[in-house]
């Protein structure tokens, strides 16, 4: 439709037009705002918990796993450089006693919701497959955080947790 | 030819003082859209509704994706 409409106001009379082809969808996805009745306050992206810890497929998991704590966290991602999340270090990981490095104890391919997905959807999801939370990216895949489903709920209306 | 661009280029675009407009029906740009947009639905789209654009600075369009 975006193209259209650029060519149309081009035959308008209008000499510097350009078309974001990839429009609001791509915008959103991407954790940017949005204005308007679901605006960005009702999106996953808002109410992510952003001080989640993120460590890289190199380190050790003995220092890791010491920071993680220390954070209170019980769980970890694992990012490349441009923070991309390649894994996530979780419980039983993070329980292990033994030094390796993180990519040997990793999870691979974590699932993950954008920060536009809207936050009743997202609750209905960690509700109906008994998860705590939801890691959060973009759509480049650089992590933005983790929705904990406590923090998710207390945002929604009462009327709409079950 | 109109130029497509991407993100960045919207965000570079705007800063540099770039109008935005949502090419989408009045409802679904009221359910949301980019900060600062204005809306002319592509099938209201002729002389008189561009007359809120000022043609000295640049234009761009943009609907839900790809379609």
């Amino acid at each position: 439709m975006s193209p259209r409409a650029a060519s149309r106001l081009e035959s308008l009379g209008f000499a510097h037009v350009y078309d974001y082809v990839a429009g609001k969808a791509d915008w959103a996805s991407f954790g940017l705002p949005i204005e308007g009745t679901w605006h960005s306050g009702t999106r996953v992206g808002a109410h992510a918990s952003t001080d989640v810890p993120a460590c890289g497929p190199a380190d050790r998991m003995f220092k890791v796993r010491e920071r993680v704590r220390a954070a209170g966290w019980d769980t970890c991602f694992v990012t490349n450089e441009r923070g991309v999340v390649l894994g996530r270090l979780g419980r039983t990981a993070l329980n292990r006693d033994d030094d390796i490095s993180v990519e040997e104890a990793m999870t691979l391919g974590p699932s993950t919701v954008r920060p536009s997905l809207e936050l009743d959807k997202a609750v209905e999801r960690m509700q109906k497959q008994n998860l705590t939370g939801l890691p959060v990216t973009r759509s480049d895949g650089v992590l933005v955080g983790v929705l904990r489903r406590e923090d998710a709920e207390r945002a929604l209306p009462s009327s709409s947790t079950a | 030819m109109p130029t497509p661009i991407d993100r960045d280029q919207v965000q570079q675009l705007l800063e540099q003082g770039a109008q935005l407009v949502e090419v989408l029906p009045e409802d679904e740009y009221e359910y949301e859209h980019l900060p600062g947009a204005i809306d002319i639905p592509l099938k209201t789209l002729d002389a008189e509704s561009v007359r809120a654009l000022d043609r000295g600075r640049p234009v761009i369009v943009y609907c839900y994706d790809y379609q």
